[in-house]
């Protein structure tokens, strides 16, 4: 069925390039899902349900926009869900017990996150070690500074934090969002503009299509690679700190597996794993319809919470193979 | 077996240390018929973590990896404990476990030599989804049974020692047999170093690429047996939960190149062992659990950056003559060895 839709998209004309179709079928795919929830359910095609999924996944998206940028250069990073919980846990434990002031703790968690990125990414650059093995170490590495630093979880008092947690920016129309959309929106907006419009960006894509060939161009890809990893952990941290907004508490146990939903949002938004292609709209598109899927099952009532991982799942065996069949058809 | 001394030395060091705060820690008694001691606990508790890493080490060995056997220990736990529960039949309950293990791993090797999808990516889909089948399996409850005879697998005893020792020989080696008296261990060397190579060469490179995730899964299914039997419960939520992860450590730790083309079965078990006495050594010394973690990130760090060849000539380079400015031409020279 999938090949009959290929050729047709293939058959309409030049109008489409091979490239957007990926972003195109994840697009399709969301305004199917909300189409559908819509008959099925009442009060479900509504603005809120949309703007709920941003609120409920602000903190996915962020850490999702580092993935975006280690997977398009071809690498990968294991560590990000443990940093994330490792960035709650430092908050929190550093509000609760020598009580920092917010506008202390949030930059050196940040600061931190970007220096265990730089860390992993120095070591893949330098020792030609597989970042899958690196970022596994790192993963260890920030999961067990979580347990060393309190097995509990560490509930977030701070007045900052509470007011930025329930604080709700109103639209039109009685729609309203949270700070943290806002800044996972301009969390994208940068990045997009990095990846297209910056050397740094358009060295990622060319690491990602052919390390020899960006080498033998003259492209810093060194350079590239340690600054993709360092982006990486620095998302994650900015994670870490929303989803704190969000739990309002720190605990060792947060986010276990967030990274296989960032790479699942990644790989449904069609970016190539090998590297080298991709769009981060569509890693946007990927965070809403893993988000909608959640939100389609607590409508339903009746499916249990693990039909999302048997669900996210079947997607990733679809898309998957989309990307294959889009790349044997380019090469021939 | 130079390739061997480094996980070695480590898992001697390991022991020594365990040595110096619990001086009785080699010491190996018969209580009741059945062997005890510390070191019997090492190898019962590493049991399933050793099986399931054996199967990954063929799967690294073409070139793959395998990311779902987390989630088939769950799947076989939760399958073989439903059944069990429901009729009691033990032996038709096991035998469907593994059954339905096998055509997952079939499932696995068809995504990566029947439709070519980069194994990561490949085991990652069943590795998400298999997580949510286990717990479907189960209803999402944990099902406990009673049948003495299930309980056999992980926790009973035979001959004095304990049973699952004994699975983890037998399969350790039939594997050895194999793949190092048969030729199977070169094919499989000969697909990790070049599939399309192999294959030209008139080796079945599909054919052997799906055989070893089948056999991957067959290892993590009977892991899983042993790990749910051991508590007479199965868990589809916790079961096998990251073991995927150390399996892959315990194979990187045992010298076998992730990109594949060579593998040390030896080196393997050394590495679960590893792992599994270092568990071990932090309950023993004293260290707050919850470290445990935080040792093995700095183990996996150092072991790997001691197999780097760039690192080895940075750092080592003053000590003596650049021992092999390419190291890339060695390795390839190594498999078609």
């Amino acid at each position: 069925m999938t090949t009959a839709i290929l050729d047709r998209l293939g058959a309409r004309g030049r109008s489409v390039p091979a490239k957007y179709v990926p972003v195109l079928v994840t697009a399709g795919l969301f305004v199917a899902m909300f189409v559908v929830g819509g008959i099925r359910y009442e009060g479900f095609a509504t603005g809120q349900v949309i703007l709920n999924v941003f609120i409920d996944n602000a903190f996915l998206l962020v850490v999702a926009v580092g993935m975006t940028f280690v997977i398009l250069t071809g690498g990968i990073d294991l560590s990000v869900g443990s940093v994330v919980a490792l960035s709650t846990m430092i908050s929190a434990s550093l509000m609760a017990g020598p009580g920092w002031p917010p506008y202390l703790v949030v930059p050196l968690v940040l600061l931190i996150g970007s220096a265990l990125g730089l860390v992993m990414g120095y070591i893949v650059h330098a020792f030609d070690i597989q970042p899958f093995i690196v970022t596994l170490a790192g993963m260890f590495l920030a999961r067990g500074l979580c347990y060393t630093i309190g097995t509990d979880s560490i509930p977030i008092e701070d007045p900052t934090f509470t007011a930025f947690a329930q604080t709700r920016i109103d639209l039109f129309a009685d729609l309203w969002i949270s700070p943290s959309v806002v800044i996972a929106a301009v969390v994208v907006l940068v990045a997009a503009y990095v990846l297209h419009y910056t050397r740094l960006g358009r060295t990622v894509y060319a690491t990602g299509g052919s390390e020899q060939s960006a080498l033998l161009m003259g492209l810093r890809v060194g350079r590239t690679k340690v600054a993709v990893y360092t982006i990486s952990g620095f998302c994650s941290a900015l994670g870490g700190v929303l989803l704190s907004f969000y739990m309002l508490s720190g605990y060792g146990l947060h986010a276990v597996g967030m990274e296989l939903d960032a790479i699942a949002a990644v790989v449904i938004g069609g970016t190539l794993l090998t590297g080298g292609s991709g769009f981060l709209l569509g890693t946007v598109l990927g965070v809403l319809v893993l988000g909608l899927i959640q939100t389609v099952l607590s409508f339903e009532g009746t499916l249990s919470s693990w039909w999302t991982k048997i669900f996210i799942g079947l997607l990733l065996f679809v898309f998957i193979l989309l990307q294959r069949l889009f790349s044997a058809r380019r090469r021939t | 077996m130079k390739r061997l001394l480094w996980p070695l030395l480590v898992l001697a060091a390991l022991l020594a240390v365990n040595l110096f705060f619990t001086p009785s820690f080699f010491s190996v008694e018969m209580k009741e018929g059945h062997l005890y001691g510390s070191l019997i606990d090492i190898l019962r508790f590493g049991a399933p973590l050793i099986l399931v890493s054996l199967g990954m080490t063929l799967v690294i060995a073409t070139g793959g990896i395998d990311l779902s056997v987390g989630s088939v220990v769950a799947i076989s736990g939760a399958l073989a404990c439903l059944r069990i529960s429901e009729d009691g039949g033990v032996f038709s309950a096991v035998v469907l476990a593994l059954g339905l293990c096998v055509l997952l791993g079939l499932w696995n090797g068809f995504l990566v030599a029947g439709v070519g999808i980069q194994p990561i990516i490949a085991t990652l889909i069943l590795m998400v989804a298999g997580r949510g089948l286990a717990q479907l399996i189960t209803d999402g409850q944990i099902i406990t049974v009673n049948s003495p005879s299930y309980k056999v697998i992980g926790g009973g005893y035979l001959l004095t020692v304990p049973f699952g020792i004994l699975l983890v020989l037998v399969v350790l080696g039939v594997t050895a047999f194999l793949t190092r008296r048969l030729a199977l261990g070169v094919l499989i060397e000969s697909v990790g170093g070049n599939a399309e190579a192999s294959r030209l060469a008139g080796i079945r490179a599909r054919g052997i690429v799906i055989t070893v995730y089948a056999f991957a899964a067959l290892c993590a299914g009977v892991a899983g047996l042993m790990i749910s039997s051991n508590v007479s419960s199965a868990d589809g939520n916790n079961a096998g939960l990251w073991i995927e992860l150390d399996a892959i450590l315990a194979v990187v730790i045992g010298g076998t190149s992730l990109s594949g083309g060579r593998f040390s079965l030896g080196g393997t078990v050394l590495g679960a062992l590893i792992i599994q006495t270092l568990t071990t050594t932090i309950y023993s010394v004293g260290v707050p659990p919850e470290t445990t973690l935080l040792v093995k990130a700095l183990v996996v760090a150092a072991v790997c950056l001691l197999q780097s060849p760039k690192f080895r000539d940075k750092v080592f380079r003053r000590a003596g003559p650049p021992s092999s400015p390419r190291p890339a031409a060695e390795e390839k020279v190594r498999v078609t060895a």
